[in-house]
């Protein structure tokens, strides 16, 4: 366990180096730099400018200097906003992100694998089918439609939900709904075709011969197999949803940190755009370690890559 | 050693396909009295394990237990709620399956199965329930069972594994058990070591048993009553010796003579019956082995034979037995 940890964490680093030498060399072959602007500066002035950046520098000392930042976790000062740290945008970005994330996260797993388990227990019954039309509707219909019908029915013609903003527990129906839709409709399908196949097998005919009860055979037997699948598409998932969309996050004018992100690319705001990108990476590769372990867990067949 | 444990009646199952009612058991009925081992033969498709599946009312739609009686210790198990069969099942009619490989749960160990299936039908404590399983294994011949009962399914090899499923069911001692094909998945010499471990707890615990196979060669090792069964019937019934011995359907005398023999030539060809079972989605008006028998006569092909009575509770569902008709040369010499 303790060297299947420190060979994940080594290959981690391994990624981090890739991912942030990829986007360092991508972003700086896009045209313009942080300091570009409809109208021009004076050339004195931005090569003062990039002189006090060091953006003068060849890439590769660049790209070095930021990588020794990052070993402090000093993401380096905003480009765009002046006097802000990429480390400040985070901190300020995340907390919105994360909370809508996190609600859209239990929503998925608390609605999508029951659904999908009834689904498969009532399979080709009308209840069966509702769900599977509704989940055949949230997997085509994208956010940004569900984001923009909530807030014209919701929040326009009814009125029951604010149209911006997270001031009140209500700001948050929206977007979790519009954020959840996609991977609520998906995990329902997972499960329901997971267990379908898993109720088929010969072990849950073994289950009921020996008198097992049939809520231990669905809720034990079965879901312990079922899951594992689930599990999978869960972990990225989330990760994914946590840290925000850019999409639910303008349509709802949220203060997330899916904003920033698309802003700072089309802003050429260098440090920012390194900053999340190594953010969502090590977050990303954090929540599949973490599906790794869960794996182990939950199916004694499958071993840390060390142990054999 | 009269008391009946179970009698069926008339069984009939079918699966209702969208192609049509596909009828699996055509009226099958049969007595198991205390300590017998019964067996129930049969090529594929002939309703072995639909009629076990029935008993365990097992039988998952589209299938249907249409009519007939189950009766278990004089117990009507055809009006019992899905609840009170769970109740029965594992307690009092336990029954392992043909494929051990898929049989037992691969993400539960087989500890917590064991346990879980004790403690649903005795009032015993945890740790109770685990001596009692680690026991069971024993007596199933798991070497070391403290330590092997802490694996999971995978590390287990097929024949300890249908060693496992044969202890699980006899945990809770029932008064029958119903193998489906026990020994089928299982490599030669391993099928002999589950056959004497059967043999020997069923022995032990005074469990009466039901063997469902297509190899002749297991039933005469265990069984002391055989049914023939094909095309959702019962052929012939009768114990070993009048089945093995004095055959007196053409379909068992067809099963018998297909077998391999020591004392045949090294280049005697085997003697298959020939033809294919009979459709059960339109199955035949008369006697589903017509088709194929040796001895077909006209009355075969329009009406069903009843099963005539051959004495000593040896029973043959062949028109050939009727007194109208005629003798067959040399037929009563047997199978073998």
């Amino acid at each position: 366990m303790k060297k299947y940890l420190i060979s994940r964490v080594f290959s981690m680093l391994v990624t981090i180096i890739l991912i942030t030498a990829l986007t360092f060399a991508m972003m700086h072959s896009i045209p313009g730099g942080p300091f570009t602007r409809e109208k021009a500066i004076p050339d004195e002035i931005l090569r003062q400018l990039n002189a006090k950046y060091n953006l003068d520098d060849p890439l590769i000392i660049q790209y070095l200097d930021y990588m020794k930042r990052l070993i402090r976790f000093d993401l380096g000062p905003s480009f765009s906003k002046v006097g802000v740290s990429v480390n400040d945008i985070i901190v300020a970005g995340m907390p919105a992100s994360a909370r809508i994330g996190l609600l859209a996260s239990i929503v998925i797993i608390v609605l999508g694998i029951p659904l999908g388990i009834i689904s498969a227990l009532k399979q080709n019954k009308p209840i069966d089918y509702l769900v599977m039309f509704m989940a055949t509707l949230g997997i085509t219909i994208p956010s940004f439609v569900v984001a923009t019908l909530i807030i014209y029915f919701f929040a326009g013609k009814l009125g029951w939900l604010p149209s911006y903003g997270l001031a009140t527990p209500l700001g948050y129906v929206g977007p979790v709904i519009a954020l959840s839709g996609f991977s609520l409709s998906f995990v329902s399908r997972l499960t329901r075709s997971s267990m379908l196949e898993v109720m088929r097998q010969d072990y849950i005919r073994t289950a009921r011969a020996n008198g097992i009860r049939e809520l231990s055979v669905i809720g034990w037997h079965a879901m312990k197999n079922a899951l594992i699948p689930v599990v999978t598409y869960l972990g990225p998932m989330i990760a994914a949803i946590l840290t925000g969309s850019f999409v639910v996050e303008r349509i709802f004018a949220i203060p997330g940190i899916g904003r920033y992100f698309v802003d700072s690319v089309s802003n050429r705001d260098y440090t920012t755009i390194m900053g999340v990108t190594v953010f969502y990476a090590v977050f990303y590769m954090i929540m599949v370690l973490l599906v790794d372990i869960a794996y182990v867990l939950i199916d004694p067949r499958i071993k840390f890559g060390s142990e054999n | 050693m009269n008391d009946t444990i179970l009698e069926v009646r008339d069984l009939k199952t079918s699966f209702f396909t969208h192609l049509g009612e596909v009828q699996a058991v055509r009226g099958l009925s049969f007595v198991l009295n205390k300590g017998d081992i019964l067996g129930i033969v049969g090529e594929s498709g002939s309703g072995k394990s639909v009629t076990a599946l029935s008993v365990m009312k097992l039988i998952e739609t589209p299938g249907k237990i249409k009519a007939g009686e189950i009766l278990f210790k004089n117990e009507n198990l055809t009006n019992y709620s899905h609840s009170q069969m769970s109740d029965i099942r594992g307690k009092e009619i336990a029954m392992i399956f043909q494929d051990p490989m898929t049989s037992l749960n691969p993400v539960i160990s087989i500890k917590e199965q064991m346990i879980e299936v004790i403690r649903r039908h005795q009032k015993v404590t945890r740790k109770q329930a685990l001596e009692r399983a680690i026991q069971m294994l024993k007596l199933v011949g798991i070497p070391e069972p403290e330590k092997r009962i802490h694996a999971y399914p995978h590390q287990f090899s097929g024949g300890m594994r249908q060693r496992a499923m044969i202890a699980t069911a006899l945990s809770c001692n029932p008064r029958l058990l119903i193998a489906d094909e026990p020994t089928t998945a299982l490599d030669v010499t391993i099928q002999a070591q589950i056959i004497d471990i059967m043999k020997d707890i069923t022995q032990k615990l005074d469990t009466s048993i039901i063997l469902i196979t297509h190899d002749l060669g297991v039933i005469a090792e265990l069984c002391t009553k055989i049914i023939v069964m094909y095309g959702g019937m019962a052929m012939e019934k009768g114990n070993i010796d009048d089945i093995f011995y004095a055959t007196a359907h053409p379909y068992t005398r067809g099963l018998l003579k297909s077998l391999p023999r020591m004392d045949r030539k090294a280049h005697d060809r085997l003697n298959p019956i020939k033809g294919s079972p009979p459709d059960l989605m339109k199955p035949p008006a008369g006697c589903p082995f017509a088709p194929r028998c040796e001895h077909v006569m006209q009355i075969c092909k329009e009406e069903a034979p009843a099963l005539y009575d051959l004495g000593n509770g040896h029973e043959s569902a062949c028109w050939l037995r009727d007194e109208r008709a005629p003798a067959v040369e040399n037929y009563n010499k047997g199978g073998r």
